[in-house]
């Protein structure tokens, strides 16, 4: 019995059950507690508190959101496509948590390292955007058509450029494997990815781009555009569209589309970390990995500092800039991101030519 | 449009962006300013209009008002009647009925300015909710000023001699050529 308990198929089983729980765990209480930074967030950039009177600093303020959302009712307006309408939520979220299963949180905490692991994350953050259509289009609501149309649109334009940045990484790295690409990134900062563009000091010859930042920059925006966060919130659109996409939806259905987001903001946050700075790597030269079990958990929480201060970026920019108009939502990445992000694939695959050539 | 123009928009623009955030962060450190209000309330200030209320005098704890009605007359929507008469032993008559329509009056303060005794004043109420206009058409002031009296104490005995007292005795030394003596120096 023990043997079989320790037998490999056994163990594989066991932990991927292990980091499913864990990651369905991390992506609720991480969704009900950014929802509370949100908000906390939302009130200090305007100089009030935030929320503070369900329980101490606010902090049970999550948990009651939850108990409502659950005690609702998920109603299903007569006319709507059922199934789709049903299916909706679940089909936000499960792409989200397939992302987090090749996201690399420490040396060895890992779900599953798969060797495509970038394209992994790219294919099913992509499915996001069809299930926030489908939800706008089963609803028969002309709002939340609107916002579906508004969707596609926004998220065929931004993938664009973000898939590009991607295959300008991909090659720099060389690499899909999400946890050899942190692993290139050792050696403090002026290692990452980011900060790597003129010279490689380690491998002492030119680095891979120079306009690097800028390739950061144009991932950032376009993983705002994205996970449809505040500047280019068009699929909700409180003002204008009631709720966009989810005007239909109540209770906890409609909680899971905010899941979701919140977990694509993660996910977005955990690539900008993983590309560009260094995932789990130390900021200065040393290397925790080399404490063994003290060393990862340092890494995990390097990786958690940085990826939260990107996800507090992302709500600074929030409450800093009003939506953009539709147009101009368009015109930034058709007229600007793409070929910025066109200029720095050529100009890479220059440099790595000429490195190959000298 | 020139490239350099287009060029100089987007780098003009991303810099606004970084000042905008820049704005914000700041914003984010500062102190917080809300006031938790049911717990807390701001202070009114000096300028602000409630209802007009009866002053009640600190030293008398009565009413200063002699039904004169020239508020009355001074107000523009005729919203205040007052009604006063004489009581036993009293040189002037004093305020019986005081009555506010408060739902047409427009906080204009032409009777504060016309009232020669001081005797009304712009009250601090901001809380002015009822669930039938009768609380507000119709308000009676004299009994207002009466609830307040239950909190009024009489003001402690009259400083007034002991000042003339020392006043006199200020006059008197400096009236007669001996330095006056001290009276218990004190012990360092």
């Amino acid at each position: 019995m023990i043997d079989f308990l320790k037998s490999e198929p056994v163990l594989i089983v066991l932990r991927l059950v292990i980091y499913l729980v864990a990651i369905i765990a991390f992506v609720a209480l991480n969704a009900a507690y950014l929802v509370l930074a949100e908000r906390k967030g939302a009130g200090w950039f305007q100089r009030r508190p935030g929320p503070v009177e369900v329980g101490p600093w606010g902090l049970l303020q999550p948990i009651a959101d939850g108990l409502k959302l659950i005690a609702k009712q998920t109603i299903v307006p007569p006319g709507t496509d059922g199934l789709l309408f049903r299916a909706a939520p679940a089909l936000v979220l499960a792409p989200a948590l397939m992302c987090l299963v090749t996201v690399p949180y420490g040396d060895t905490i890992i779900a599953r390292n798969i060797n495509v692991g970038l394209l992994m994350v790219f294919s099913f953050g992509s499915i996001n955007v069809f299930a926030i259509m489908l939800g706008g289009w089963a609803s028969r609501n002309k709002f939340a058509v609107i916002s579906a149309a508004r969707i596609v649109s926004q998220n065929v334009a931004y993938e664009i450029p973000m898939l590009l940045v991607v295959i300008t990484m991909m090659m720099i790295t060389g690499t899909l494997d999400l946890q050899q690409i942190v692993g290139q990134q050792a050696g403090g900062f002026w290692q990452w990815n980011i900060f790597r563009g003129i010279w490689d000091i380690h491998a002492g010859h030119l680095g891979s781009n120079i306009l690097m930042p800028v390739t950061f920059l144009i991932f950032f925006i376009c993983m705002l555009a994205e996970t449809n966060r505040a500047p280019f919130d068009m699929a909700e659109a409180e003002s204008e569209l009631v709720a966009g996409a989810f005007t239909e939806y109540a209770g906890f259905s409609w909680g899971l589309f905010f899941m979701g987001e919140y977990a694509n903001i993660v996910v977005g946050c955990s690539m900008a970390t993983v590309l560009f700075l260094g995932g789990w790597q130390s900021p200065i030269g040393v290397v925790p990995v080399a404490w063994g079990v003290l060393g990862s958990l340092v890494g995990v929480g390097l990786f958690f500092a940085k990826m939260y201060t990107l996800i507090f970026t992302v709500i600074w920019i929030r409450w800093t800039f009003p939506r953009t108009q539709f147009y101009g939502l368009l015109n930034l990445s058709w007229k600007l991101l793409i070929p910025t992000s066109l200029v720095t694939l050529l100009l890479t695959g220059a440099l790595i030519t000429l490195k190959a050539i000298l | 449009m020139s490239t350099k123009t287009a060029l100089k928009d987007v780098v003009g623009g991303f810099k606004s962006l970084l000042i905008g955030l820049r704005i914000t962060l700041d914003q984010f450190f500062r102190r917080k300013i809300t006031v938790y209000y049911p717990r807390e309330t701001l202070k009114m200030p000096d300028r602000f209009r409630g209802h007009i209320e009866l002053i009640l005098d600190p030293v008398t704890g009565k009413s200063r008002c002699t039904a004169c009605k020239l508020c009355e007359r001074a107000c523009p929507s005729s919203c205040i009647l007052v009604e006063g008469a004489k009581l036993e032993g009293a040189k002037t008559k004093s305020v019986t009925d005081y009555h506010l329509n408060f739902t047409t009056c427009s906080l204009c303060g032409s009777c504060i300015e016309a009232c020669p005794f001081d005797a009304i004043q712009f009250s601090k109420v901001y809380n002015v909710v009822g669930t039938s206009r009768n609380d507000f058409d119709n308000m009676d002031l004299v009994k207002q000023l009466a609830e307040k009296r239950q909190s009024w104490t009489p003001p402690p005995a009259p400083a007034v001699p002991a000042d003339l007292k020392s006043q006199i005795s200020d006059l008197k030394s400096v009236a007669s050529p001996t330095p006056p003596t001290p009276e218990e120096p004190k012990s360092p």
